[in-house]
C-alpha cells in the first residue's frame, strides 16, 4: 500500500510543479470547445445537436495530453529500473498511476464539462449525464494510454504514435459515452450506454495493468 | 547510525551459469560464470564496450541471457530475487523537479525501505544540507550522493552498483568504499563496475580477457 501512495504522491506532486496538472487539462479543454463554433459558424441548433459528440472528443485529447510522458519520463531518469525491482507488484503501480494521471485529468475535466456544454448550447436535462459519462468513461480513456504509454516507453519521439495506438482502442468508449450524452439531450432513458460505458472501463481496468506492465517488460528487454 | 548495520538474515548466493549476450552479431561476452556468496564483493572491470553495464542489467532482471541461466540460491518461498536487489544505473534514478527527500521517500515506498531513515541516508552521503533543493539544481556529485543515499534508505542485501564513483570528488569516492564495506560486515553482496579502487578487499572479475 505503502508503494501506492507513493507513486499517487509523487505523481499529484510533479503536475503541480511542473504545471502539467488539473488546470492546463481543462484549458486545452475550454480552447477546443471554444473554437468549434468558429469552425462551424453561428448555428446554435446545430451546434447544440452536435455538442455531445464534441465534448467527448475534447475528453479523449485533453485526456492524452500528457499521457506520452507517463512513463516515458520515468524510463530517462532510470525510475522505470526501480520500479521493476519494487516490492509491489508493477501492476498495481502501474495502476495507481493511472489511477493519478486520471486524478489530474479525467476528474476535473468531468467536473468542469457541464460549464463548458454551456457554451455548446447542450441541453439543459443533459448536462448531470454528461458528467457521469465522463467520471465513468474516461477512466478507461487513461487505462487505454497506459497500455499505449507503456509500449513506447522505449522511444524517443514515442507521443504521436501513442496517439495512433491509443485513438482506435478508446472508440468503444467514445460512441457510449457520446451515446449517452444524446440520448439525454433527446429526453430518452441513457441507461443501456451508460451501462455499456462502465462495462468498458471496467474491462479495461481489469486488463490494462496487466497489459501494460507485460508491455514494459518487452519494450525493455 | 548503528541502525544500518542490520545483518541480512538470508545467506544468499548467486549462481550464474554460462551467460552469453549478443550485440547483432556480435558476441559481448560466452559461458560467463559468476559465483558470489553474501559477504561478498565483486569489482568487475574490463575495457569500454566489454558488457558490464549489459551484465549487471542481466543479473538485475531487466534483460534476459542469449543463453545461461541465473539463479538466486537461498531465498525462501515467497522471494522474489528482484525485491533483494538495489540497482544504481548510469542514470540517477532521481527527478529533477523533486527535491531528494521527495525522490527518497518515493523510492522508500517503491522498495520498500523507511522514509524514516531518509535525513540519516543524506546525512551518511554528505548531502544532508540538500534535502529540500530541487535536485535540478544539484551538481552530478551531490545527486550521485543522493542517488547512493537510497542504498541506506531501503536496506537490501544486494547491491548492483554501476560505475558508483562517477562525479565522485575524493572523499564521495572513500565514502563508497566504507559504505560497501559496512554492507560486507551486515552480510550483503555487491557487484561493483568501475575501474577505481575501492579501498576494500574485493573479488576481481575482468570481462573481455582473462576472469581471475
Amino acid at each position: 500500500m505503502n508503494a501506492l501512495f507513493a507513486v499517487i504522491r509523487r505523481e499529484i506532486t510533479l503536475a503541480r510543479r511542473i504545471g502539467a496538472g488539473a488546470e492546463l487539462g481543462i484549458v486545452f479543454f475550454l480552447i477546443l470547445i471554444s473554437v468549434v463554433p468558429f469552425a462551424i459558424g453561428a448555428d446554435q441548433k446545430l451546434i447544440g445537436r452536435i455538442a455531445p459528440a464534441i465534448l467527448w472528443l475534447a475528453a479523449l485529447l485533453a485526456t492524452l495530453l500528457g499521457l506520452d510522458r507517463l512513463l516515458q519520463a520515468d524510463e530517462e531518469d532510470g525510475i522505470v529500473d526501480h520500479l521493476l525491482l519494487g516490492d509491489t507488484p508493477l501492476m498495481l503501480v502501474l495502476a495507481a498511476k493511472a489511477l493519478a494521471h486520471w486524478l489530474v485529468t479525467g476528474l476535473p475535466l468531468s467536473l468542469v464539462a457541464p460549464l463548458l456544454g454551456l457554451m455548446l448550447a447542450i441541453e439543459p436535462g443533459a448536462m448531470l449525464p454528461l458528467t457521469i459519462s465522463l467520471l465513468i468513461g474516461t477512466p478507461a480513456l487513461t487505462l487505454i494510454g497506459l497500455v499505449g504509454a507503456s509500449l513506447t516507453v522505449s522511444l524517443k519521439r514515442g507521443g504521436l504514435l501513442l496517439s495512433v495506438l491509443v485513438l482506435p482502442l478508446s472508440i468503444p468508449t467514445l460512441i457510449f459515452g457520446a451515446t449517452v450524452v444524446k440520448e439525454a439531450a433527446a429526453g430518452r432513458a441513457y441507461e443501456t450506454p451508460l451501462m455499456l460505458l462502465a462495462g468498458v472501463s471496467l474491462i479495461m481496468l481489469v486488463i490494462a495493468p496487466l497489459a501494460a506492465a507485460g508491455a514494459l517488460r518487452f519494450a525493455r528487454n | 547510525m548503528g541502525e544500518s548495520k542490520i545483518p541480512f538474515a538470508k545467506v544468499l548466493r548467486l549462481e550464474a551459469r554460462g551467460l552469453a549476450v549478443r550485440r547483432g552479431f556480435r558476441l559481448l561476452f560466452d559461458a560467463l560464470d559468476v559465483d558470489l556468496a553474501s559477504g561478498d564483493i565483486l569489482q568487475l572491470t574490463g575495457a569500454n564496450g566489454t558488457g558490464k553495464s549489459t551484465l549487471m542489467r542481466l543479473l538485475a532482471g531487466f534483460t534476459q541471457p542469449d543463453a545461461g541461466t541465473i539463479r538466486w540460491l537461498g531465498l525462501s518461498e515467497d522471494d522474489e530475487a528482484s525485491t533483494l536487489l538495489h540497482y544504481h544505473g548510469h542514470r540517477e534514478g532521481l527527478r529533477e523537479a523533486l527535491t531528494p527527500a521527495e525522490n527518497l521517500a518515493f523510492a522508500a515506498g517503491i522498495l520498500g525501505g523507511d522514509a524514516a531513515r531518509i535525513p540519516f541516508a543524506l546525512e551518511r552521503l554528505g548531502a544532508g544540507s540538500l534535502a529540500d533543493l530541487p535536485v535540478q539544481v544539484l551538481s552530478a556529485g551531490q545527486r550521485r550522493r543522493v542517488a547512493l543515499a537510497r542504498l541506506l534508505v531501503a536496506p537490501r542485501p544486494v547491491w548492483l552498483l554501476d560505475e558508483p564513483l562517477a562525479a565522485l570528488d575524493v572523499a564521495g569516492q572513500a565514502l563508497v568504499g566504507d559504505l560497501l564495506a559496512e554492507h560486507q560486515k551486515s552480510g550483503g553482496m555487491a557487484i561493483v563496475a568501475t575501474h577505481q579502487p575501492l579501498g576494500i578487499e574485493v573479488r576481481h572479475l575482468m570481462l573481455g580477457g582473462v576472469a581471475s
